[in-house]
C-alpha cells in the first residue's frame, strides 16, 4: 500500500508543478522586458523609412538564423536572406538602390562606373568598370572575373543549385560547359560575354530583355578570381569584392565576417559598412533564437522568416517590444496549385469549386493571422511588384467568407454534385503549411470534396510535389506551397508559376502544369518591353489569364513580424531585396 | 504485516466478513473457492486498484459513445470555429482557453476547434492503439516465449536471440522511419484508421519480447512440475500440456503484465504523434494534440494541460489497476 501512495504523492505534486509553471510563465512576461525604449521606433516603421538613421562605426553585429545558409558561393546561394548577405561581400555590376519604399526597387551602378549601354535592337549591354577595384588579397577586379563568376553558374555538376537565369539568357546553344570543363587555355570560353579589357565587359543576348539586369544583380554576376577559385569548395572561402570578407565559415554551425581593407569605400556608395565585425550564428531552436532576439544578446534573424507562435504574442500584446518589430509585406504569397492533370481538376469547374468552397479567413488564421501572416491574396501578383492590384479580386475573397452557392453551382456543372475525393500534398516541415492544408481540408468538407491530407519529407520537394509524373501517381490534386520573386517584376514573380518555359521534369514551380500560348506571349512581351510600367501591364494581363484559368487559390500575401534589437541602426525594409537591408546595419552602442 | 506462502490461505479467512460467512452453519467448508475467485475478493478490496478500474471502464464508454457525446455536449471535432479566437494572435477568446457552456473545454488556438471533442475523439484512437498494440504483443510473446520454453534446444537458442535483438532496437527511431515512408491510406482504409493499424503493429511488434522473456521463464520452471510430467506420463501430446495443463498456470502473469504494457503503449503513441508521425491531421489524438499545444504553452496553458492531464489520468488509472490486479492474483502478495 505505501508504495501507491507514494506514487499518487508525486503524481499530485507533478501535476501542481505543472500548473504553477505554466501560470508562471504567463505572469512574468509583463516584467520582463527592458528599459530602452526611448528609439523613436514605432511598429512597422522600418517597413517605409529608415530607423535609427545614424553612421556611427565600430561594434559587432550579431545576426542569428534557424536555418542553415544553402552556400556562400556567389554561383549557389539562392535563399533571399544568402542573397542579401552576398551583398556584404560580394559585388555586382548592378545592384538594389538602398532605399526604403519603392526606390529600393531600382538598380544602381555597384561595380559599374554607370547604367550599361544597351544597343537600340536591347541585345548587347556593354558595361564599364569603375577603376581602384580590387579584392579583399588585394589584386584588381577586372572584367574578366566577372565573366568567370558568370561561366561558374554553367558548371552545374559542381556547383549547383544557384538562380540559372543567366545560364538560359547566354547559353545560346553553344552548350557551355562551365569554366572546369572549357578547352580555353584562359578559362573564358563563353562566346557571348566578351571582355574587350580589363574594365569593359559586353553581353549579347538573343533577345531584348529588360530583366537582363535584374539577372546580373543576382549574387551569380559576383566577380570570382580563377586563381582562387576551389569549385565546389568555394562557397567555404569566397573572394571579397563587398566591405567584409570572411574570417571563418562552419557550415551548420555559422560565420564570422570582419573588414575588408581593401574595399574603398568612395567606390561604393551603396554599402554603409558600419559594424567592425559581423557574427552569423546557425541554431535549430527558433524557440531560443526568438528568447534571445527579445533579450537583446541577438540583433536580427538573418532568415527574416518571422518569429515563432509564442514570442509573436509576446510582441503583439507589449507595446514596447511592438514598437521594435515590423511585418511588411515580404513579397510571398502562399497558395495553393490545383494540379490540372489531376482528374477531376482537369475541369475547371471542378477547380472552381475548390476555390469558392475555401474560406479566405480560416486560411488567414492558420498562416498567422492579419499581423504576423498577412492580408487576404487575392490574386497571384505580390503587392511589392510593378504593375500588381490588389484590388484586382476575382474570386471575391477580400470579403472573407466562404461562397458554399457558387462553389455547389460548380460542382454541379462539373458533374460531381455530391463532391468528390481528392488529396492535398503538403510539406510535413512547415506547421503553417500544415495548418492551411488543415483548414481547406475542412472548408472543402462543407461542400462534400473529401481532401485527404498526405504530407511528404519537406527537403524532397524538388521530386515530390516539384515531379509532375510524381503528382499524378500519387494523385496529388492540391499541393500547397509558397514563391516569392527572384527579382521584383511581374516576370521574376509569375513566370515560373505560370509559363510553359518553366515546366520541368523535377523541381518544378508550374505546379499546375499551365500550358496556355496567351500567357507564354505576355511574358515574352512583357520582357522585350523598354518601359518598365508597359511591362507591369503585361505582366498584370498574364495574371489575370492565370486567375481566369482558375489553377491557384491565393492564400495571404505574406507578411512575417520580425523583430529588431533597438540597438541596430539604420534598420529599413527594403522592397528589392524583400527584407531589411543588412548592408545598411549599425550598432548604437559600439558593442 | 509480511506472511509467508504458507500461511496465505489461512489469512484469507481473517477478515470478520468472510469469517462470519463460515461461521454460518448453513454454508459448507471453504473448500470451493477457485484462484479467480480468491482473486476477485482481494481485488473488490483494493479500492485503488478499484478506482483505476472504473476509471479505465468510464474511459472506454467515452471512447464508444464519443459520435453521441459529440452530438450532445460538442461540435465536430473538425469544424473550424473561427469566431472563437482572437484573429491577430490566434488565441481563444475568453478564460482558461475559451471555457463555456458551448465548449465544454475550451477551443483550440488558431482554428477554434472544439477541444471537448478532439479528446474523446482522440479517447477512442489512444485507446484503440493502445488496447491491440497490447493484445498483439501478448499474443505474440505468449506463442514465442511458450514454444521457446517448451521445445527448448535451438528453437529456444533463435527465439530468445530475437527477443533479445528487438529489446536492443533502437524502437522509437526505428518507429518514426517506418511509419514515415508508409503511405497514408492503406487497405481502403481512410487516413486515420490506416495509420491507427501501422501504430498498433509497430507498437505490438516491438512490445512483445517484454512478455516473451516472462512467459519463456514461467514456462521453462513448470515444464518440470509434477503435473505436466504427470500429464505427459498419460500419453498427453504436446499441444493439450501446452494449452490445457499450462497455458492456465501462465494466465496471472500474462494478465497482469498485459494491463501493465497498456500505459506503457498510450505513453509510446503520445510519443509518436507528438515527434509528428502519429495519426494525420484533421483526426485527434492526445499526443498529437500535445504537440501541437507545445508552440501555444505559455500563453494558452490549457490547451496543454487538457490532453497532458487526459494521458496522466489514463496511464495513471491502468498502472494502478494493473498493480492491484498483480497484487490479487499472487498468492505470496498480500
Amino acid at each position: 500500500m505505501a508504495g501507491k501512495t507514494k506514487v499518487m504523492v508525486a503524481a499530485t505534486a507533478a501535476l501542481t508543478l505543472g500548473l504553477t509553471a505554466a501560470c508562471g510563465g504567463g505572469s512574468d512576461d509583463n516584467s520582463s522586458n527592458g528599459s530602452s525604449s526611448d528609439t523613436g521606433a514605432a511598429f512597422n516603421a522600418s517597413a517605409t523609412k529608415v530607423v535609427n538613421a545614424s553612421d556611427k562605426k565600430g561594434g559587432t553585429l550579431n545576426l542569428w538564423s534557424p536555418q542553415d545558409a544553402d552556400s556562400f558561393d556567389p554561383a549557389i546561394s539562392y535563399y533571399a536572406w544568402t542573397i542579401n548577405m552576398n551583398r556584404l561581400y560580394s559585388r555586382t555590376l548592378m545592384t538594389y538602390t538602398p532605399k526604403p519604399g519603392a526606390d529600393g526597387l531600382i538598380l544602381t551602378p555597384d561595380l559599374a562606373s554607370a547604367a550599361p549601354e544597351v544597343s537600340a535592337d536591347g541585345k548587347t549591354y556593354t558595361f564599364k568598370l569603375k577603376s581602384g577595384l580590387k579584392f579583399d588579397d588585394g589584386a584588381a577586379i577586372t572584367s574578366k572575373d566577372i565573366k568567370y563568376g558568370i561561366e561558374r553558374i554553367f558548371a552545374q555538376d559542381v556547383v549547383p543549385g544557384g538562380p540559372l537565369y543567366l545560364t538560359d539568357e547566354l547559353d545560346q546553344g553553344q552548350k557551355y560547359p562551365g569554366p572546369y570543363k572549357d578547352t580555353d587555355p584562359n578559362k573564358l570560353g563563353l562566346k557571348t560575354v566578351e571582355t574587350p579589357d580589363d574594365s569593359t565587359i559586353v553581353f549579347h543576348l538573343s533577345a531584348a530583355n529588360a530583366n537582363f539586369p535584374y539577372e546580373l544583380a543576382l549574387p551569380g554576376g559576383a566577380p570570382v578570381p580563377q586563381k582562387r577559385d576551389t569549385g565546389a569548395k568555394y562557397g567555404l572561402a569566397p573572394a571579397s569584392s563587398g566591405p567584409y570578407k570572411f574570417e571563418s565559415i562552419e557550415p551548420g554551425k555559422g560565420a564570422t565576417l570582419v573588414r575588408n581593407t581593401n574595399w574603398d569605400a568612395s567606390t561604393d556608395p551603396n554599402r554603409k559598412a558600419l559594424p567592425d565585425k559581423i557574427t552569423l550564428t546557425i541554431t535549430t531552436n527558433a524557440e531560443d533564437m526568438d528568447s534571445r532576439l527579445l533579450a537583446g544578446t541577438a540583433d536580427m534573424d538573418a532568415s527574416q522568416s518571422g518569429v515563432a507562435t509564442q514570442a509573436r504574442t509576446q510582441i503583439l500584446t507589449d507595446e514596447k517590444l511592438k514598437a521594435n518589430a515590423a511585418n511588411p509585406n515580404n513579397g510571398f504569397i502562399r497558395y495553393a496549385a490545383i494540379s490540372q492533370n489531376v482528374a477531376p481538376f482537369d475541369n475547371i469547374e471542378c477547380r472552381k469549386a475548390v476555390i469558392y468552397a475555401s474560406d479566405p479567413t480560416t486560411l488567414q488564421t492558420a498562416r498567422g493571422g492579419p499581423v504576423a501572416g498577412g492580408d487576404i491574396a487575392t490574386n497571384m501578383l505580390p503587392p511589392n511588384i510593378l504593375g500588381a492590384d490588389k484590388s484586382y479580386d476575382p474570386y471575391g475573397r477580400a470579403q472573407g467568407k466562404p461562397q458554399v452557392d457558387k462553389a455547389k453551382a460548380a460542382l454541379t456543372a462539373c458533374g460531381k454534385p455530391t463532391g468528390f475525393d481528392t488529396k492535398i500534398a503538403v510539406r510535413n516541415n512547415k506547421p503553417a503549411e500544415i495548418a492551411t492544408a488543415t483548414a481547406l481540408q475542412a472548408a472543402l468538407k462543407t461542400v462534400g470534396i473529401n481532401a485527404a491530407i498526405e504530407q511528404y519529407d519537406g527537403s524532397q520537394i524538388a521530386t515530390v510535389a516539384g515531379s509532375p509524373n510524381n503528382v499524378h501517381k500519387k494523385g496529388y490534386g492540391i499541393l500547397i506551397a509558397g514563391w516569392g520573386a527572384d527579382f521584383p517584376t511581374g516576370y521574376g514573380y509569375l513566370a515560373p508559376l505560370a509559363s510553359s518555359k518553366f515546366l520541368v521534369a523535377n523541381g518544378n514551380y508550374n505546379l499546375p502544369e499551365i500550358k496556355d500560348q496567351a500567357i507564354d506571349d505576355l511574358f515574352a512581351k512583357g520582357l522585350a518591353e523598354k518601359d518598365a510600367t508597359a511591362a507591369g501591364a503585361d505582366y498584370q494581363a498574364a495574371n489575370v489569364k492565370v486567375m481566369e484559368g482558375y489553377y491557384y487559390l491565393p492564400f495571404v500575401f505574406d507578411k512575417a513580424l520580425n523583430y529588431y534589437n533597438p540597438r541596430l541602426t539604420n534598420v529599413y525594409f527594403h522592397s528589392g531585396l524583400a527584407m531589411v537591408d543588412f548592408a545598411s546595419l549599425g550598432v548604437s552602442d559600439g558593442k | 504485516m509480511s506472511l509467508g506462502p504458507e500461511t496465505s490461505l489461512h489469512d484469507e479467512t481473517t477478515p470478520t466478513a468472510d469469517a462470519a460467512q463460515v461461521r454460518d452453519p448453513s454454508e459448507k467448508a471453504i473448500a470451493g473457492r477457485s484462484l479467480k475467485q480468491i482473486a476477485w475478493r482481494r481485488l473488490k478490496k483494493d479500492r485503488v486498484a478499484v478506482g483505476g478500474g472504473v476509471i479505465i471502464l468510464v474511459l472506454i464508454l467515452i471512447a464508444i459513445v464519443a459520435p453521441l457525446l459529440i452530438k450532445l455536449f460538442g461540435h465536430p471535432f473538425d469544424e473550424y470555429h473561427n469566431d472563437t479566437i482572437d484573429p491577430t494572435l490566434g488565441l481563444p477568446l475568453g478564460k482558461l482557453g475559451g471555457i463555456s457552456g458551448d465548449y465544454l473545454l475550451g477551443v483550440e488556438p488558431v482554428n477554434g476547434r472544439d477541444i471537448f471533442s478532439r479528446i474523446v475523439y482522440g479517447a477512442q484512437t489512444t485507446l484503440t492503439v493502445a488496447f491491440l498494440s497490447a493484445f498483439l504483443s501478448t499474443v505474440l510473446g505468449v506463442l514465442f516465449g511458450m514454444t521457446a520454453g517448451f521445445v527448448g534446444g535451438w528453437v529456444d537458442s533463435i527465439i530468445s536471440r530475437v527477443m533479445d535483438f528487438l529489446l536492443a532496437f533502437p524502437q522509437l527511431l526505428f518507429s518514426i522511419a517506418l511509419v514515415s515512408v508508409l503511405p497514408q491510406t492503406m487497405f481502403g482504409l481512410n487516413a486515420r484508421w490506416a495509420r491507427t493499424i501501422v501504430l498498433i503493429c509497430v507498437i505490438g511488434f516491438f512490445g512483445w519480447p517484454y512478455i516473451g522473456r516472462i512467459v519463456r521463464g514461467q514456462t521453462l520452471s513448470l515444464r518440470e512440475r509434477e503435473f505436466v510430467e504427470a500429464s505427459r506420463s498419460l500419453g498427453a501430446r504436446s499441444p493439450r500440456i501446452l494449452f490445457r495443463e499450462m497455458l492456465p498456470n501462465l494466465a496471472a502473469p500474462i494478465l497482469v503484465y498485459t494491463t501493465l504494457i497498456i500505459p506503457t503503449n498510450i505513453l509510446t503513441e503520445a510519443a509518436l504523434s507528438f515527434l509528428g508521425v502519429g495519426i494525420p491531421p484533421p483526426y485527434p489524438s492526445w499526443g498529437g494534440m500535445l504537440s501541437d499545444a507545445l508552440q501555444f504553452y505559455r500563453y494558452d496553458p490549457m490547451f496543454m494541460i487538457i490532453p497532458g492531464a487526459m494521458i496522466f489520468i489514463t496511464v495513471l488509472s491502468f498502472n494502478l489497476f494493473g498493480d492491484g490486479l498483480r497484487d490479487a492474483l499472487d498468492p505470496k502478495a498480500r
